[in-house]
């Protein structure tokens, strides 16, 4: 199948690949940029693992095809932290214990982006409600939950490490 | 937290960051998908679209000559099986059957049952060939449900299988059970005739899945002289390795296993699907074949856990249970091996019933071969123990957790098996649950109500391996064999501070191929932070002593008047001797090389763990919605390591058995298809689904395990399947004997249309 030149801005810098038109979004991070972050874990938008961040709307990146985000600004949980610097979020998981096997903790952690993105002061209920999306079989949700509003409540004290 | 005489401890009972976390917040961590190798193809496998059907034959001829197509196998190219028993390690395994489920010859027994492989360098032209191969079949008529199979007329998966029953007696006639065995103890008839009450109740479960979100994944490099290395995800790398040595006649030192990180298991990444696959196709191709499945085939394809028919009546005298006759029947799926032995061995366990018979029929239905599932066989079992004991409580008008505590098993009551057990946490689990600020508080309102349930699991020993080396400048790398699912490079870390009075953060833990360490058991069972652990505390103990004979050299004194404690050591005779851990591990190359703690074991002496979970629910009667308002688990876990990834392993735990008990189901239709075999239509509880689950950590140290560890990850799964029954049965008035409740069934029992 013939592969098509797609041009993207790919956690802050810009990037161009090709791909087949019917690869995903996610086959292109995975197979074709070597971004293996965000997980297959159904591929069909039911489990959330794949996550990531296309234009600031948290999407499924199996649903996407690759050549959709041509031209746009796509983040991965590749490029969520400065340097040696975690993101809050990355640090709230670690600190709570949020993850246990860890597959769907990259989808976990950029749908939480978006959501403190666009909401910073969410409660319980609002995360658990964002968060319906995305599966976790281990954890039982409740470290998560409490992972995603512990940063959000240290991002909104410390908005200036949001830079990017 | 409840506390039984626990020792101070210096790392243990902390809850630092786990060693491997940074990688999984980063993305950075290689899962068995995330593996790219030079030259590396795709391989994908043709599954049956029947659920039962005689394979009259496979042409790959098209498939084969399908542009891009690199290599294409059937089970023609696995060695002939025998149709024999092989032990293996821990198991043992029918090896024709085991390879029968990797790629089928004559019959596929369930729909997705495997029966060809293609490979080609892009995933979608490999499913283009796979359309091109021709299977002709002789379709025959499928049996779905374990009563179904049990009948005598039902039709057979085998016609050469048996029931094999106590004593290796088989059965005349050929039969879809296949096995039946019996425990037995005191006097049932005497207890039933002489019984205050007696409630008999017939229970059913469905099929489940683990529902781990990482799809099961192989890659495999063949290469010419015959050595074989396969990346795969998986529960134990040992396991993988004897399981493919033994499909393929391989040699075991041919072949390297590297486990990659493992996006969950919880008992479906025991058994091998794709590695002999991934392997084949390689050796046919030359190049290293990665195999993965979609969410369909895990479905479809990998074990789930049994659905159950259990019979069970209970005697009570007084305040006591008196008498429990019960009859279990599980699906084993496509081949025999059901965890029913499990489950009638844990059912009576939290109870002191001295009259018990309990019948256990293994059965094989046209589904995929069940697999462990987190307390394999105990949650459908304690289902209906729980729900009758329920019953039993309310009749006596006693308190259920009053009336568990009066009948409650503890140290010396003999199990179903004859055997007495050592010290165990069961009343304290129980008291603490009776006093806890959830049993206490009132639940009011309408169409509201609370259950009480309790469980019990063993816990695993079995084999580990570790090797502890100390660096010069006093680090030291853990090299491990037991892949680490939930935190276990922290636990084992921790405990390796402890014996060794180190600060955790020097101690680098690495889980390592099968080449790179000895023998260990898969992690299953709740053992890795029990049996590593124990290994770990050996290898600490291996290094304390090479430390000291080393100071005795170096202060000339004898290794008696050395002593190791809070990381360093001190000379008894000479008290300005003394040389901190890091001290002297700098002096390794000059006191006789390096300094390597070694230890390899069968950890013996694994402790049981109970539970006691509390559910408020409400029922929505215009709905049939069962909503979970509050949940609060007790259990005895022997010694918290991490407290954070303890109560991590109870609340997940008991939001899969959240979802067992209200919604989740294998759904066939006639023809033996699963209908809704997509994680939108098996429907898991979601963050949105349940509520912060509260944990009651109850710490009763195991006498067999240096630092008290029981193991804490399989129990949690146990109450939850009668807790919510009970619950609802409070809220409505109506008992469910069959899950899962979900909305449409709880709708026709309200509405009296069951």
């Amino acid at each position: 199948m013939p592969r098509t030149q797609v041009q993207t801005r790919l956690n802050g810098v810009d990037v161009d690949f090709l791909c087949e038109p019917r690869q995903s979004l996610l086959e292109v991070l995975r197979d074709e940029l070597g971004l293996t972050g965000a997980k297959e874990g159904c591929n069909n938008g039911n489990c959330g693992a794949c996550s990531v961040i296309v234009n600031g709307r948290v999407v499924n990146s199996c649903c996407v095809l690759g050549v959709e985000v041509a031209g746009a600004r796509v983040e991965t949980i590749e490029g969520l932290a400065h340097g040696d610097k975690l993101h809050p979020l990355q640090q709230a998981f670690l600190d709570e214990a949020a993850l246990q096997c860890g597959i769907c903790t990259p989808g976990f952690i950029m749908a939480s982006r978006a959501l403190l993105e666009r909401e910073p002061e969410p409660d319980e209920h609002r995360v658990r409600y964002w968060l319906a999306g995305n599966l976790c079989r281990c954890t039982g949700y409740d470290k998560i939950v409490k992972a995603v509003l512990g940063a959000a409540a240290e991002l909104r004290d410390a908005p200036k490490q949001e830079v990017k | 937290m409840t506390t039984v005489e626990k020792p101070a401890y210096s790392v243990i009972g902390t809850r630092p960051v786990r060693p491997d976390g940074v990688e999984k917040v980063t993305g950075k961590a290689q899962y068995g998908a995330d593996i790219r190798l030079s030259g590396m193809i795709f391989g994908r496998v043709l599954r049956s679209p029947h659920a039962h059907a005689r394979i009259l034959s496979i042409d790959t001829s098209a498939a084969e000559a399908h542009p891009g197509i690199l290599a294409v196998l059937t089970y023609r190219d696995l060695p002939a099986a025998e149709d024999k028993m092989e032990e293996l390690g821990e198991s043992n395994i029918n090896v024709k059957e085991a390879s029968d489920n990797v790629l089928a010859s004559d019959k596929v027994l369930y729909r997705g049952h495997a029966i060809a492989a293609v490979a080609a360098a892009s995933p979608h032209v490999a499913e283009e060939a796979l359309a091109k191969i021709k299977v002709e079949y002789e379709i025959l008529p499928a049996v779905l449900d374990v009563r179904d199979a049990m009948r005598e007329d039902a039709p057979l998966l085998n016609e050469r299988r048996f029931t094999k029953s106590m004593g290796g007696v088989m059965s005349e006639k050929p039969s879809n059970i296949a096995a039946h065995n019996q425990f037995k103890g005191g006097d049932i008839d005497a207890a039933f005739a002489d019984a205050d009450v007696v409630i008999e109740r017939e229970f059913t479960t469905s099929m489940v899945h683990q529902g781990y979100i990482e799809p099961q994944v192989s890659t495999a490099s063949w290469n010419a002289d015959g050595t074989l290395t396969i990346w795969t995800s998986t529960q134990g790398a040992f396991a993988v390795r004897g399981l493919v040595a033994e499909i393929l006649r391989h040699p075991v030192s041919s072949i390297r296993v590297v486990p990659m990180e493992i996006g969950g298991g919880f008992g479906g990444k025991l058994p091998i699907y794709l590695d002999p696959v991934a392997a084949l196709l390689s050796k046919k191709s030359g190049r290293p074949v990665k195999v993965s499945m979609s969410r369909t085939d895990v479905f479809e394809a990998t074990g789930p856990t049994s659905g159950t028919h259990i019979r069970l009546k209970m005697a009570a005298k007084g305040d006591r249970i008196t008498g429990v006759q019960a009859v279990l029947s599980y699906e084993a799926g496509a081949y025999p091996g059901s965890a029913v032995g499990a489950g009638a061995m844990c059912m009576l366990a939290p109870y002191n019933v001295e009259n018990f018979q309990l019948d256990t029929y293994d059965v094989v239905v046209n589904r995929p071969k069940t697999a462990a599932y987190r307390a394999p066989g105990a949650p459908a079992a304690a289902f209906a123990t729980e729900s009758v004991v329920d019953e039993i409580a309310r009749q006596l008008k006693i308190d259920p957790l009053e009336f568990r505590r009066k009948n409650a098993s503890r140290q010396d009551t003999r199990n179903v098996m004859g055997v007495a057990f050592p010290r165990i946490g069961n009343e304290e689990t129980l008291d603490a649950a009776i006093n806890s600020p959830h049993y206490r508080a009132p639940i009011e309102g309408p169409n509201r109500g609370r259950g009480v349930a309790s469980g019990f699991w063993f816990n695993g020993g079995m084999q580990s391996s570790v090797v502890a080396a100390v660096n010069t400048d006093g680090t030291i790398n853990l090299v491990e064999g037991s892949t680490d699912i939930g935190g276990t490079r922290a636990s084992l870390a921790m405990q390796l501070a402890e014996t060794l009075g180190v600060a955790y953060e020097t101690i680098r833990p690495v889980v390592v191929d099968t080449d790179s360490i000895g023998h260990n058991d898969v992690t299953g069972g709740s053992r890795t932070t029990f049996a590593s652990g124990m290994a770990v505390f050996e290898a600490g103990m291996d290094i304390r002593r090479q430390m000291i004979t080393r100071a005795a050299k170096l202060w000339s004194c004898t290794e008696d008047e050395v002593v190791y404690e809070d990381g360093g050591l001190r000379c008894l005779k000479d008290s300005t001797k003394e040389l901190t851990f890091k001290e002297l591990a700098a002096q390794s190359a000059r006191t006789g090389g390096p300094i390597v703690g070694k230890a390899s074991l069968i950890a013996r002496g694994a402790g049981g763990a109970f539970a006691t979970h509390i559910v408020d629910v409400e029922v929505d009667p215009d709905t049939g919605k069962v909503t979970i308002l509050r949940y609060t688990a007790v259990q005895d876990v022997g010694t918290a390591i991490h407290p954070a990834y303890v109560e991590g392993q109870i609340q997940g735990g008991v939001v899969q058995g959240i979802g067992w008990a209200l919604n989740e189901e294998y759904f066939y239709d006639e023809s033996g298809r699963m209908v809704n075999s997509s994680f939108l239509d098996y429907r898991m509880p979601t963050a949105l689904d349940v509520p912060n689950i509260d944990t009651i950590i109850v710490e009763v140290p195991n006498p067999g395990h240096p630092y008290g560890v029981r193991g804490v990850g399989e129990v949690p799964i146990v109450p939850p399947l009668a807790a919510i029954a009970n619950a609802v049965a409070d809220a409505t008035g109506h008992r469910f004997t069959a899950l899962p409740m979900s909305p449409r069934k709880v709708l026709e029992a309200l509405d009296g249309l069951e």
